[in-house]
């Protein structure tokens, strides 16, 4: 018998016999998310939040905020006029020098300020990780109350990578103290549309 | 006494009374339990939540062969490749033998584990492979060349000092660096590693049968970069990682998080369905999923340790258990650790070898209160010393003993026979060593309460 039918017998041999389990009601809501807790959450995760009406907004703010970014990837071209051209050619390791990529999220969660994104958007699986900054475009209508209510729109068959981004990459791998820019993306902005 | 557990005793002492060693996972330990009680806020029903995650993984072990098979079948649509391995060494094998069909030279690899169980790192450093740990606390344990701590905080053990030290024995730099600098240079060194490696390994927190999908939860971003570059994606996960659906990480990314380390939700929460597909610009080009049995369908077969492999690994029991804080992670000798470790490491690699650890408990039932999927932990540790009884562990002289004290107890005639005085040497004579050094025996009064009755009534 090969490995995988060897396992799979032994799992039938001793799984359990099918048992009613109690039925737990679902977690889910039916109203929008709250923009202002998920703010809230984000800035706690290290985050900074800005509320927008127009994209024209965001080329102003990334450079009153940022001081040391020069080399800028965006995803629409109306997020940020003038950035780099022609970065998706290559196997990744062309983005190794981007100081700040600009993208759209599918959706934001109040509850833990996470933002959910798959390769269909960002194109290059590799951008939002490799980039020293993230921003996250999000419109404010896509804000929903919980991880349950997000889980219940997500995923379709084709996605082959998705994930939920929830503030800038970070560690508290020594001694528990917190630290900021650990291999990912050292800050997180999200721009709030609408 | 098996030589694993004489070790066992011996570290344990040690570590017991070493202060400076309770001083700094004491500091740590606080800090997490802050953290954990801020992150609970976030469930507006946590008995519920728990109780929920609980039923999840009950059902996923009830079909897990057609989970796991669903599972196959569904990556497998998307490119993937799925090997299944009975035992460590046909894990490795299995790994040893892609990474020669790649000419593989150097590997990055992000906290995982199923690969600290197959001692992966020593067996590919054995065969010329370098395989670099890209999680800040596992890279700081392989530059100090140990295995991890802890299941998540992998250098819990180690100052801010110690690690400063230790970054500038191995790597040259500064002997005073902060925690911000330390974690900076570790960024700038494996950026370099990331480019290069040939191939990627990770393990998963979760495998997920209705879509064929890893889910992989991370903060610091190391697990995406060490499967960003490398052509090849290598998964080392055990079959009990088992989730439905992919709805139920509606559930367990925020339980993981919170119980692992006292966050809403981790940073970075990955699924990964597949390796690149027709159009996409980047991501490996072959992914490898290795679905790893090593002892876990034994604890299937036992009705009463099963609920054992619920388990999700975020530590919690660790952090809680009084002894697991007293004489620290590497006592135990074992990849898992604290009670959920002494639960199943008998079951994994044998009772005769590791049975030892099911006794290194209080029973104070403090995992089982802060378990994410209510495993009854403590119960399950009477349950394995159960077992080791029934199945002939247990050496001649405890069950001679046993056998005394019983046939003594329940003799009235017996217990009456010899005064305060003789059960108290016989204590001594036959007790002393399993009570231990460090308290004190129980001292039998000089008359007993039916002496005393007897002669109240005269």
């Amino acid at each position: 018998m090969s490995s995988r039918e060897q396992i799979l017998a032994a799992i039938k041999r001793n799984q359990p016999e099918q048992q009613e389990l109690p039925v737990l009601d679902s977690f889910r809501h039916t109203e929008a998310g709250d923009p202002a807790a998920f703010r809230k959450v984000v800035e706690t995760l290290g985050g900074q939040v800005y509320e927008i009406t127009s994209y024209t907004e965001i080329q102003p703010l990334v450079a009153e905020h940022y001081t040391d970014v020069t080399r800028v990837v965006s995803i629409r071209p109306e997020y940020f006029p003038g950035a780099i051209t022609g970065w998706q050619e290559g196997d990744g390791r062309q983005l190794e020098q981007v100081d700040l990529a600009i993208i759209p999220g599918q959706l934001g969660v109040a509850e833990n300020g996470a933002i959910w994104i798959t390769e269909q958007e960002i194109e290059v699986r590799v951008l939002p990780f490799i980039t020293q900054h993230l921003a996250i475009v999000l419109p404010r209508t896509e804000i929903l109350p919980t991880m349950h209510d997000a889980y219940a729109r997500i995923w379709s068959p084709s996605a082959g990578f998705g994930v939920f981004i929830a503030g800038p990459s970070k560690t508290a791998d020594i001694e528990q103290s917190l630290v900021l820019g650990a291999h990912g993306a050292k800050s997180l902005t999200v721009f709030l549309i609408g | 006494m098996h030589q694993n557990a004489s070790s066992f005793l011996e570290k344990s002492e040690k570590k017991a009374g070493d202060l400076g060693h309770r001083q700094t996972i004491n500091f740590n330990i606080g800090k997490y339990n802050t953290a954990v009680k801020a992150g609970k806020q976030q469930f507006a029903d946590l008995t519920t939540a728990r109780e929920r995650a609980k039923n999840i993984k009950w059902r996923a072990l009830d079909n897990l062969d057609k989970h796991l098979e669903e599972f196959e079948q569904n990556l497998t649509k998307r490119g993937g490749k799925v090997i299944w391995a009975e035992n460590a060494q046909q894990a490795l094998d299995e790994i040893l033998a892609i990474c020669k069909a790649k000419q593989c030279k150097s590997i990055v690899k992000s906290k995982s584990m199923a690969t600290e169980e197959v001692h992966l790192n020593s067996f590919l450093a054995k065969h010329d492979i370098e395989c670099v740990e890209t999680d800040l606390g596992e890279y700081i344990q392989q530059l100090d060349g140990e295995p991890p701590y802890h299941i998540v905080t992998p250098a819990m053990h180690k100052s801010k000092e110690d690690v400063a030290r230790l970054f500038a024995e191995k790597l040259g730099t500064p002997p005073d660096l902060t925690p911000q600098q330390l974690t900076l240079v570790a960024r700038e060194k494996l950026r370099q590693k990331y480019l290069d490696a040939e191939i990627g390994i990770t393990g998963a927190n979760f495998i997920i049968a209705d879509i064929g999908g890893v889910a992989v939860t991370e903060n610091e971003g190391n697990a995406r970069l060490s499967t960003a570059f490398p052509k090849t994606h290598i998964v080392l996960v055990g079959i009990e990682k088992m989730l439905p659906s992919i709805n139920d990480l509606a559930l367990f990314w925020p339980l993981l998080a919170t119980y692992g380390t006292g966050q809403n939700v981790t940073v970075y929460n990955s699924i990964f369905s597949g390796p690149r597909q027709e159009g996409e610009t980047d991501g490996p080009e072959e992914m490898y999923v290795i679905l790893m049995d090593n002892g876990r369908t034994n604890i299937l077969m036992d009705t009463e340790a099963r609920e054992s492999l619920y388990c999700i690994r975020c530590g919690s029991c660790l952090n809680a258990c009084p002894v697991y804080k007293n004489i620290g992670g590497h006592s135990y000798g074992t990849t898992y650790s604290g009670p959920i470790g002494s639960v199943i490491t008998p079951h994994l690699r044998g009772m005769e070898s590791y049975i030892h650890l099911s006794y290194a408990s209080s029973l104070c039932g403090n995992c089982t209160e802060v378990c994410p999927v209510r495993i009854n932990i403590h119960e399950l540790l009477l349950h394995n010393r159960h077992k080791a009884v029934e199945e002939n562990y247990t050496s001649g002289g405890e069950k001679m003993s046993w056998f005394g004290w019983k046939q003594a107890s329940l003799s009235r005639r017996m217990m009456n026979l010899v005064s305060g005085n003789v059960k108290n040497l016989f204590m001594k004579k036959f007790f002393a060593k399993a009570w231990g050094d460090d308290r004190e025996l129980p001292v039998f009064a000089s008359k007993s309460f039916n002496q005393l009755w007897k002669e109240r009534r005269k």
